[in-house]
This record gives C-alpha cells, structure tokens and sequence, in this order.
C-alpha cells in the first residue's frame, strides 16, 4: 500500500477500518482506503469479495458496522460532537451524501420519465434548481454524453449504451466529487461493451471527476485508471498503478487471481 | 308504454342509489387504498402498525355483517347513520382493506433499483416516494384496483338489506307489484352489467394515459 502522508491536500475519501457484514457473513474486514482528488481507482476482485458493497457503503445504501468514511472533511454516517464521534442525523448523512453520485449496473433509469426529466428530476427537486436551470444543465450533459437528439425519448426507446450514458449524465447532473461505477459494462450487449469502454475512457481523460470504478475488464481497468486496488476476503490485498498490478504483481493472491481471469481465451 | 320499457322509470331509480353508494364508496376506497397502503409500506412502526390492524379488522369480516354494524348497532351507541351513508361507509371500509393490500403490494413491486437510484440522487423519502415510487406504483396498481372496483360495484347490492332502494330493491318491488320476474332482473342484470363496462373502460383508459411511454408496464 503507498501511504503518501506528503500530501497537504487531504484525500477526497478516507476510509478507516470499515466493517461490513450480512449475517454471519463478513464481507469487509477492516478496510482501510484513501482516494485523491483526480484519482481514477478500479477495483477487481472475485465475485462476492465485496466490490459492490464497498461502493454501496459510499452512496450509503448501506450501513456499516464498524468503521469511518469521511468524504470532503466530513464523516459520512458521524457527526462531531463535543469532540467524540456520533452516529449522524439523516440530514447531516443526506448532506454528505451530495458529494457522490453513483451510476448503477443496471442504470436504473426512472421508466415513467422522459430521458430529459430522468437527468433534470433531481437537480430541480434536491438542488432546487429551477426547471429551466434543471433542463438547461440537462441538456448541456446529454450533449456531452452524444444523446442530444434523445432528449424526448423514454429510457425504455433506449439501446444499453445509451440508457448507461444517460445514467452517466443523470449522476453527473448532481455535480458530486466523486463518481462510482459497478461494473458498468456487465449488462452490456457485447458489441457495446467496446464502444462503451471507449466512451468512458475519454470521459475519464475529459472530465477531472474523481472515480471509482468496478470491473471485471482487465483491459478496461488498465487503461482507465490510474490506480487499481484488489480485494479479496473484505481486505485490500494490492493497491498499486496498474502497470505494477497487471504486469508484476507483489502478491501471490494477486497473481492467483489474474492468472484465473486473464488466461483463459482472454486476449 | 310497451313491457318491459314501463318497467324502466322504477329500475333506474334503483340504478341512480346504486351508481350513489358505489361512488361514494369508491372515493373512500381510494383514499383508504392510497393513505393505509402508504402507511403499510412506510419504515416507521407507528405507521405501519395501525395500517397492519386495520387491514386484518377489516378484511377479515363479511360486509354484509359490517353493514348490519353500522346501520343497527351504532344507533345502540348513539350514532344514528342515514342508510346511504352505512352503506358507503361499510362497503368502503371492507374494500378499503383490500385496496390498501393492493397499494402495498404496487408498492413493493417497484424494483429495489429505483429507490437505490433516488437515493443516489439524495431525493428525501418523501420526494422518493412522491417522484419516483409513487407513479410507478400507481401504474402497478391500476387494473387490479379496476377488477377491486367492478366487485365493488356488485357489491353495493347489498345494501339491499338495510332498505335503500338500490337497483335490487327496487326490481324486488316490482317483482311483488308486476309478477314479471324474467324481464325485472334480466334488466336489472344487464343494468349492472353495462355498470362493469363501464368501470372497466375508465380504468383501461387511465392505464393508457398513465402508462404513455412505458410499453409492457412498469420495469
Ligand atoms: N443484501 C445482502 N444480503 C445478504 N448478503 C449480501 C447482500 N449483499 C451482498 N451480500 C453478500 O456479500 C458478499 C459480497 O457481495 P458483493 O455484491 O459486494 O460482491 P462483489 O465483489 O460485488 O461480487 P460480483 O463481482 O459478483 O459483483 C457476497 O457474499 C454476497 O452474497
Ligand atoms: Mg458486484
């Protein structure tokens, strides 16, 4: 792990010993994970090792048992007190949880609005924006993610690709610092898988967002991100760019893991 | 006037107290449907339990004793209900339970998804439930509250049994007056019957306007 204490910005996101379990099943066991500003993090690991549920803990869809995400300067689910931390009201967690957006695997796109209210809904209702200001945003990013002309379709008109970047507009229309991707290629038609790689890279590369993505696609974490972290029993096992990841991995469970998913009719 | 259109004035009196007592029941089973089913849904326990109890109260018992209830027990306690207003306010209550079912399992067939995203987007609950849930729900909801409407509708004929001179009353009327039993309540069944068409098409016609752009329903 690099542990950069140089730095006098302090990092975007810090998680500290988080703990998460369902049941008798532990899940994340002590992690720790610091995220800069900019940062471009992929995250892989086997399935059920607790990618998705590490960026469901950011967003706040779910709670953990033990542990700090602090986000900006500011503890997602503690408050302050009197100098000790304590559980946070909805408010303060709801105020927090502005600074991150999230784009889902499988878009989850509001079937019962039209593609420019999906993206101006919330702008207007949580950031009370007014419907113009709303629709104008709106369609700045839908012509940004190369969907001007769908503006009046509903989601359900929609190819995968272009529901997904919808999503990535609808999350972006909120502004948050930080963005999380879970796996946003998996509910891909594989012809759109490329094209959709592609369209995230120059997003990544365009915008300074910082980034948090989950992904089975070695080639994709390689090149999109400028650090990849690997997790495997709720740990993280090797945090490094990823050209130490992908081609000289320090441990043995890293290596484990690429060999069983990279050597197989991939390339 | 030829039979058996002389028997029409009298039947369409009974059908006017029919169409009364189901549209005054029908606005209370919504609201009931709507407020109670909401209530069941929601996270806090002080909500969800006063729903819980009067959805299995009233679910539970046959109509016709409720309407029986409110019509002779409650004069016994002080509280003397006109006969339409009994009428309505048992029938309602009794759907209403169903209705209120009905709500919650709209509710919590909206894909997890959609609440997942809403709070992506920091809406409150209350926005969540308005902007997003709710309307998808409502979609849901639609053609079993219009099938709950139609038994509704053949429900009302038993205020019968408190006296309110609904369409089976009267047809019982002239069945004593006229002896003409085959066209009485050939009529009376073809005047119901025109009734469930005609619940039937408001509800296809709302599911239409509501459901503009989501082919197939809600997913
Ligand atoms: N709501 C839940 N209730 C119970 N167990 C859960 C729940 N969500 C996740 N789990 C369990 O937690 C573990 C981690 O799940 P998670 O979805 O985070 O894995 P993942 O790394 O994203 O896997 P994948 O690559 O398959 O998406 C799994 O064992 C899963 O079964
Ligand atoms: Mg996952």
């Amino acid at each position: 792990m690099n542990t950069n204490d140089s730095a006098t910005q302090q990092p975007l996101v810090q998680i500290r010993n988080l703990q998460k379990r369902f049941g008798d099943v532990v899940v994340l066991d002590g992690l720790n994970l610091d995220i800069e500003i900019g940062n471009h993090v992929a995250i892989i690991g086997r399935s059920g090792s607790g990618k998705s549920t590490l960026l469901r803990l950011l967003m706040t869809l779910e709670k953990p048992e033990a542990g700090t995400i602090c986000i900006d300067g500011e503890y997602l689910w503690h408050q302050q007190q009197n100098g000790q931390l304590v559980p946070a009201s909805l408010a303060h967690t709801r105020r927090v949880r502005g600074k991150v957006g999230m784009v889902f695997q499988h878009f989850n796109l509001f079937p019962h609005m039209r593609v420019l209210r999906n993206v101006a809904e919330a702008p207007r209702l949580v950031l009370g924006l007014s419907r113009r200001e709303a629709e104008a945003r709106a369609r700045e990013l839908l012509d940004r993610v190369g969907l001007s002309d769908k503006a009046d379709a509903w989601p359900q008109e929609l190819s995968g690709g272009q529901k997904q970047r919808v999503a990535i507009a609808r999350a972006m229309a909120m502004q948050p610092q930080i963005m999380l991707f879970d796996e946003v290629t998996s509910a891909l038609d594989p012809e759109l898988v490329g094209e959709a790689l592609q369209f995230l890279r120059e997003l990544a590369d365009e915008v300074s967002m910082t980034m948090l993505l989950v992904t089975h696609q070695m080639h994709f974490a390689e090149q999109i991100a400028d650090r990849v972290i690997f997790i495997d029993s709720g740990k993280i096992v090797e945090d490094d760019e990823p050209a130490v990841i992908f081609h000289h991995p320090r441990q043995q469970g890293t290596r484990e893991f690429l060999n069983a998913v990279l050597s197989p009719a991939d390339d | 006037m030829p039979q058996p259109l002389d028997l029409m004035p009298t039947l369409l009196q009974g059908l006017w107290v029919t169409v009364q007592v189901y549209l005054g029941a029908a606005v209370f089973v919504l609201v009931c449907g709507v407020v109670v089913g909401s209530m069941r849904s929601s996270r806090h326990r002080w909500l969800r339990w006063p729903a819980k109890g009067y959805i299995l109260g009233f679910r539970g018992v046959p109509a016709l004793v409720l309407l029986f209830w409110f019509y002779y027990v409650m004069p016994a306690i002080g509280l003397r209900l006109p006969a339409l207003a009994a009428g309505i306010l048992a029938l309602g209550l009794n759907f209403g339970a169903y209705a209120a079912e009905l709500v919650r399992g709209a509710i919590a067939a909206v894909p997890s998804g959609q609440t997942e995203a809403a709070i992506a987007l920091n809406m409150t609950p209350m926005q969540r439930m308005i902007r997003v849930i709710g309307p998808q729900a409502t979609l849901r909801a639609l053609p079993p509250m219009g099938s709950l409407n139609i038994e509704l509708m053949k429900n009302t004929a038993l205020v019968f049994f408190i006296g309110l001179h609904d369409l089976t009353f009267q047809g019982r009327i002239l069945q004593n007056d006229t002896q003409r039993t085959v066209q009485i309540f050939t009529l009376a069944l073809a005047m119901y019957f025109v009734l469930a068409l005609c619940i039937m098409a408001a509800s296809r016609g709302l599911e239409r306007v509501m459901g503009r752009g989501m082919q197939g329903g809600a997913r």
